[in-house]
């Protein structure tokens, strides 16, 4: 759209996204890729390069598989993803012997397929990043939006360097702390947890055949999570402050901690590099679009990441989102204006809102010691074993198979 | 101009509903605002004008730019609620509009957009005599609001050229019209400010393929526009009692 503006190429773009994580680079290839006419731009506050540093990994479900793989990325990245083809579900006190497993997920979505794909985030990062150039998206690292205002068909976005920029669309994704949210007006709905999630990559002596497992302990749920070779990533749940303790505590403290409560089925443990805290609360937007803008990812909502969905949130974020975009621009709508973005906000919404409750319910419902609770929950939970309907219902979940209208993406199919 | 020459048998302008809309004009581009209505019966007639030009030229719609090289001219654009979209589809594309105001407003809204559409305050009667010739020629929810209908259509129709199109959106004048698009949606829902249509400048489909056909166009079809309001859209319908719109074409030379 530059008809009016030639003699000022540098200052006018279709699309700006602000935030290059993996919801920021789907939603701006996705677009791209089906409406190749239309100039998409990212810009990220980071410094150049910080995104190789990051050493976790992701659950990637299935049909997150399927839109990375229609927009040529999967490839890519298969070779370094280690599919999940098996799911134990724990409930029992840290220190007993036996835990009963009381839901086991039997291996895949849809024959031949695992229900997702433990994915190292720089290399999800990484193949995103090189689509994304040979698309002709511009990423410039290092450079925040300081400012917005509403213009007549645009928005005038101030970046951190000084510049403006004209955008007929902005797209939030920088995150749960998003900044643009605040500009744009939208309040948030909070809940704490008071616990933190600790993320860590442990050796391993025996191989853990592609099996995952979740133990819902009184502190909160504890994942452990198949790597390629004899690694597997962790997101071990505690209060905060014992969160802290562990995290700061050295290696030989953390990994009996660690023994205690994942057991020794997998030989002896060790912690490969780095250890984190994240503090865990549910953030909720209140609106996700306002006029030329739209949040997607951990900007509209950031989940308790306990049933893993917070990355196949997103990914369901940048595929509606680019969906209603293109839809919109093939039948010649303004992008930016409210009236297509509430598509976008309807679709999204009510899924967002729904899996939120969803894990924040499970989360309250497990992070508890009380034993008429615990045994309520275990028959609650053995009946959804035996009954193959309510099994299949939480198998899709996990996969991000949903019904209902999923974007096209999802489906493996084209926009 | 002097006042009592919008009036005359000459042209179409009729001077009470310019004012009207110039009051409105403001609002064009607010979906949540006066214009709401017109926001959210914009993407059927939109899809419908949309499916037919690509049917009639041959393009392929899920192309960037399916209409580069086609001409389209929009009589009565207002903001360029029509305008707009054509124009972003590759069209090359005149708004028309009697209302300076709307003109205007139009034009503001364009730039913002990084669109380039030729603005004219004027008429059909005015472009007509000029000679100037269009792809597809949109009269829509117009017609009801001009003060010779006969004119202003076989106006609208000398300017299709050959293998061109027609659309011609309104309501029609039926009790059941009178009960939705006047009362319903005037005077219950507050749709549109009271006084927006009257009953008897209602037109009736045949009204049109009167004058339409006799300047040598055929008429294609008619379709009817529905409101669902569980959905709170409106849709393609074959009932043609209240909105409809209809598509006539110029046969190659």
């Amino acid at each position: 759209m530059s008809e009016t503006t030639a003699n000022r190429p540098d200052d006018r773009v279709d699309i700006l996204v602000a935030g290059a994580g993996y919801v920021g680079l789907t939603t701006a290839v996705a677009i791209k890729q089906a409406a190749p006419h239309l100039t998409v731009s990212i810009v990220d506050a980071a410094p150049d390069e910080v995104w190789k540093k990051d050493g976790r990994a992701s659950a990637v479900a299935a049909a997150a598989v399927k839109m990375l793989d229609q927009l040529q990325i999967w490839p890519s990245i298969v070779g370094e993803a280690q599919p999940i083809t098996e799911m134990i579900v724990t409930d029992s006190k840290a220190a007993d012997a036996v835990r009963p497993v009381f839901l086991t997920f039997g291996g895949e979505a849809q024959p031949g397929e695992p229900f997702a794909h433990m994915t190292p985030n720089v290399a999800l990062n990484g193949a995103l990043r090189d689509r994304a150039g040979e698309l002709g998206i511009s990423i410039r690292q290092g450079l925040a939006v300081s400012g917005i205002t509403e213009a007549v068909g645009h928005v005038d976005v101030r970046l951190s360097d000084g510049s403006t920029l004209a955008a007929r669309l902005l797209v939030a994704c920088d995150g749960v702390k998003s900044a643009i949210r605040d500009m744009a007006g939208i309040r948030t709905l909070y809940w704490d947890y008071g616990q933190s999630g600790i993320v860590a990559t442990v050796g391993h002596e025996r191989p853990h055949e592609g099996r995952a497992e979740e133990h819902f302990l009184p502190s909160g749920p504890f994942a452990i999570l198949p790597l390629k070779g004899n690694r597997s990533s962790l997101v071990w749940t505690e209060p905060t402050r014992e969160a802290e303790r562990l995290v700061n505590a050295d290696d030989m403290v953390f990994e009996l901690e660690l023994e205690q409560r994942f057991g020794h089925r997998l030989g002896a443990l060790t912690v490969e590099g780095p250890r984190r805290a994240f503090p865990l609360g549910l953030t909720l937007a209140r609106d996700f679009v306002k006029p030329r803008v739209a949040l997607a990812g951990d900007a509209a909502h950031g989940i308790h990441p306990i049933a893993g969905q917070g990355l196949n949130l997103g990914f369901k974020d940048a595929a509606a989102l680019a969906e209603t975009v293109v839809d919109a621009e093939r039948r010649g709508l303004d992008i930016g204006a409210i009236d297509v973005l509430e598509g976008y906000q309807r679709w999204r919404r009510f899924d967002t809102v729904q899996m939120g409750v969803t894990t924040d319910v499970l989360n309250r419902l497990f992070s508890n010691d009380n034993t008429v609770l615990r045994m309520a929950r275990s028959f609650g939970l053995s009946l959804v074993d035996r009954a193959p309907s309510l099994k299949d219902f939480f198998i899709g979940q996990a996969a991000g198979l949903t019904k209902g209208p999923s974007p096209r993406l999802l489906r493996g199919e084209a926009i | 101009m002097e006042r009592a020459g919008l009036m005359s048998e000459g042209t179409t302008i009729d001077a009470d509903e310019i004012e009207r809309f110039s009051r409105l004009a403001q609002e064009w581009w607010n979906p949540a605002g006066k214009f709401k209505p017109l926001h959210k019966f914009n993407p059927v007639r939109l899809d419908y004008i949309r499916e037919e030009m690509a049917t009639n030229f041959a393009r392929d719609t899920m192309q960037p730019k399916p209409f580069a090289g086609l001409s389209v001219l929009d009589i009565g654009c207002g903001g360029g609620l029509i305008s707009e979209p054509l124009a972003r589809l590759g069209a090359t594309v005149v708004g028309a509009d009697a209302s300076e105001t709307n003109i205007e407003v139009a034009k503001l809204h364009a730039e913002g957009s990084g669109l380039a559409i030729d603005y004219r305050a004027t008429t059909a009667e005015d472009i007509a005599e000029g000679g100037e010739t269009f792809d597809v020629v949109l009269a829509l929810e117009i017609v009801e609001h001009v003060a010779n209908v006969d004119l202003f259509l076989s106006s609208c129709a000398k300017m299709v050229k050959p293998g061109g199109l027609l659309f011609v959106a309104t309501i029609n004048r039926t009790l059941k019209a009178y009960g939705f698009a006047i009362f319903g949606a005037e005077y219950v829902l507050g749709w549109l400010p009271k006084g927006t249509h009257q009953y008897s400048k209602l037109v009736r489909p045949q009204e049109i393929a009167r004058p339409v056909e006799a300047a040598g166009l055929s008429m294609l079809g008619e379709t009817g526009v529905v409101y669902h309001p569980l959905a709170d859209e409106w849709r393609l319908s074959r009932d043609t009692d209240v909105n409809y719109m209809t598509l006539s074409r110029r046969p190659e030379v």
